[in-house]
């Protein structure tokens, strides 16, 4: 894209306010079709998939706050970069927290006054498959009752390595939340009191919310014609 | 007769000693085999997950010491039919035809969430027309009256109640009626879509609203003067199922079973959305933190969404003809469809505007038709304060034309684990009650 089309973009489509953007992936052509067939032109289309990028300080109202007092009780407790790597987007703040520093972080989350991150909503696992390194994402939701203030606390593992620490000593509801990304990701929770898998049967094989897990289906007849299933249609890109 | 030719009641001989495995309805065999001067120690029942009391396809695993529970455990996952991968191979508008599906009870909170979300990551929640916001609003509570009926009615028939459940599902079906009238379908609507809902009010729907709000203030007493102060009814909810505050936040419970402890949390209040905090209602606790709170705070809350309702009636008769999709053309749905003679829905004046005036229209229509809007990378929590607690969509997009995750936290899904700690050192019986407290939807629990 040259520079003089920078006017033409609408504040929504650009990726990221502050910072460094993220990428994560890039996305071919548009209409979903793969080798040739395409004449339209627009097969050669290459655009990067870009994921908000890092804010920058202040990052306004109460997330200073939050990111300050997490940052001196990390250091307190001992963390060694106590500094985690924070995206604003859409008013939410997320921390990108390393994997070794998550249960650390959760207890001071929970414990520090200033903090009091009592309520966890469940961990959200998410699969990045050209994101190299950090295949796999665990992704938090903790609730302030005391502040009425939201954060997400974002952990990532290589695909060749899916462990993360369980922090359900911590939260204890997030016994089954584990269970269910480990089901559906196959992230491995160490320190888990029993992870097992929770909606898929025992002896179910894969994990079925990678995206290299296939979705799975029959074509359907109706009327004469053959819909093919939703994973193998024509799909746009 | 043996008990060890028996095809149903077979026992056999471990180390541990002797086991009975009981699949029919044979106790016979087990009292037998007690009389045989054999102690027995210990008994694992499994319950379910195809019966009547266990609120759905919910397994328990049950370990008994007399009639006293000494473990419970849950074994969930019949009802899973992945609507989370689901919706990752259909458009953004498509996935709410999914999610309507998970709580079957109610479906207006599932679209909500999601629909929130993703209106979030278009950063168009401000341009969300006000009847489009009043109508969410007013069938949100609506389907909160229909899902806590069917709570208590269910509730009630599992403790031998049914006039409970009778009148419950009898009130249940006259919300339902009204559902169909203003979405029609009774379940699974898919109405609430991102950028607002996708029909106007019909013709005649206050009205019907309105004689609902009437026939309903004379139902809901007939609870509390069936219930309320039975002595057979107290004396099986009181003290039944006890979680502390301390205990609920551990375990992340949210909802009915959180307020009954005295804490008056509602994300209407706290984060509101939608509107709420122009609305005038209260958040009902109860301090008794047993499975009886919460069946009062249930029916407390029926007659709060009986005065939202009213109030988003009286918004909407002002609202007369106003836009209920955001003015965006780029999202909006380009058609509004009415049901045509033959039944089915359908849009003639739109079908002559793409067929026969504007080509532009029709590439339009076929774009967002079959592609559907792309959503800015991003990903969002949103949370909505359902019958069951808080009910969240985590909503991540890649920049595409669908969602690239979509989760759900559940609170039918969360709240469940405290089954044990409910059921733990009680009676059997009333694992039952403290089950039906929590009030899990499996549909839900599993997605």
């Amino acid at each position: 894209m040259s520079e003089n089309d920078h006017t033409d973009q609408t504040p929504e489509n650009v990726p990221a306010q502050t910072g460094e953007v993220h990428e994560v992936g890039v996305r071919h052509g548009m209409f979903g079709v793969r080798g040739s067939g395409d004449t339209s032109g627009y097969g050669g289309l290459v655009k990067p998939i870009l994921f908000p990028g890092d804010a920058q300080r202040p990052f306004g109202g109460w997330h200073d706050e939050v990111a300050d007092a997490l940052e001196q009780a990390g250091r307190a407790a001992g963390l060694e970069v106590a500094t985690p790597r924070v995206v604003i987007h859409r008013g939410e703040i997320t921390f990108h927290v390393r994997r070794e520093d998550l249960l650390t972080v959760a207890q001071v989350l929970r414990d520090d006054e200033r903090l009091r991150f009592e309520f966890c909503s469940g961990v959200s696992g998410v699969h990045y498959p050209d994101d190299t390194g950090a295949e796999l994402h665990a992704v938090y939701h903790l609730l302030s009752m005391t502040h009425n203030r939201r954060i997400r606390l974002e952990v990532s593992a290589p695909d060749s390595d899916p462990h993360i620490p369980s922090i359900v000593s911590v939260y204890p509801t997030n016994d089954w939340h584990e269970r269910e990304t480990f089901d559906m990701f196959g992230i491995v929770f160490d320190g888990h009191p029993a992870l097992t898998r929770i909606l898929m049967p025992d002896d179910w094989p894969g994990h079925p919310q990678r995206k290299d897990y296939p979705l799975g289906g029959i074509p359907v007849e109706y009327k004469g014609g053959s819909v093919p299933p939703p994973d193998q249609r024509r799909s746009y890109n | 007769m043996s008990t060890t030719e028996d095809l149903y009641a077979g026992s056999s001989e471990t180390t541990e000693g002797r086991v009975f495995t009981v699949t029919g309805q044979d106790w016979d065999s087990i009292a037998e085999g007690l009389a045989e001067d054999e102690v027995l120690e210990r008994i694992v029942v499994n319950m379910g997950p195809q019966h009547p009391s266990t609120h759905g396809v919910l397994r328990l695993i049950l370990e008994l010491e007399g009639e006293t529970v000494t473990e419970a455990r849950c074994g969930i996952g019949y009802l899973h039919t992945g609507i989370e991968k689901n919706m990752e191979y259909r458009s953004w508008t498509q996935g709410v035809t999914f999610c309507t599906r998970m709580d079957y009870l109610s479906p207006f909170y599932n679209e909500m969430s999601y629909v929130l979300g993703v209106e979030r990551l278009l950063d168009i929640e401000e341009d969300i027309p006000e009847k489009a916001q009043v109508m969410r609003v007013l069938l949100m509570e609506l389907n909160r009256i229909s899902s806590h009926l069917v709570a208590i009615a269910t509730g009630g028939m599992e403790i031998g109640a049914l006039t409970v459940m009778t009148i419950g599902f009898r009130e249940r079906e006259l919300v339902l009626d009204l559902f169909e009238l203003i979405t029609g379908l009774r379940m699974n609507h898919a109405f609430i879509r991102p950028g607002g809902v996708a029909q106007d009010l019909p013709p005649g729907a206050l009205d019907e609203i309105r004689s609902f709000i009437a026939l309903m203030k004379k139902r809901l007493p007939e609870y509390a003067d069936l219930c309320n102060a039975n002595p057979i009814f107290k004396a099986r909810l009181e003290g039944v199922g006890h979680l502390d505050l301390a205990g609920c936040l551990a375990l992340g419970m949210s909802g009915p079973v959180l307020r009954s402890t005295g804490y008056p949390w509602d994300l209407r209040k706290t984060e509101p959305y939608s509107g709420y905090e122009t609305y005038d209602f209260d958040v009902q606790t109860w301090d008794t933190s047993d499975s009886y709170g919460r069946f009062r705070i249930r029916l407390n809350e029926m007659w709060e969404s009986l005065r939202i309702v009213e109030q988003a009636a009286d918004r909407l008769a002002k609202l007369d003809g106003a836009p209920v999709m955001v003015a965006d053309k780029k999202i909006a749905w380009p058609s509004q469809l009415a049901i045509g003679s033959d039944g089915m829905g359908n849009s003639l004046d739109h079908i002559r505007h793409i067929m026969g005036e504007s080509m532009e229209a029709l590439i339009h229509h076929f774009k967002l038709v079959t592609e559907g809007f792309r959503v800015p990378a991003g990903q969002v929590y949103v949370p909505v304060e359902s019958p069951r607690g808080e009910l969240g969509a985590h909503v991540v997009s890649d920049g595409g034309t669908r969602p690239f995750r979509a989760h759900f936290r559940d609170p039918s899904f969360t709240n469940l684990q405290a089954t044990s700690v409910m059921a733990e050192g009680g009676m059997v019986a009333d694992v039952i009650v403290a089950i039906a407290s929590i009030d899990p939807v499996m549909g839900g629990v599993d997605r």
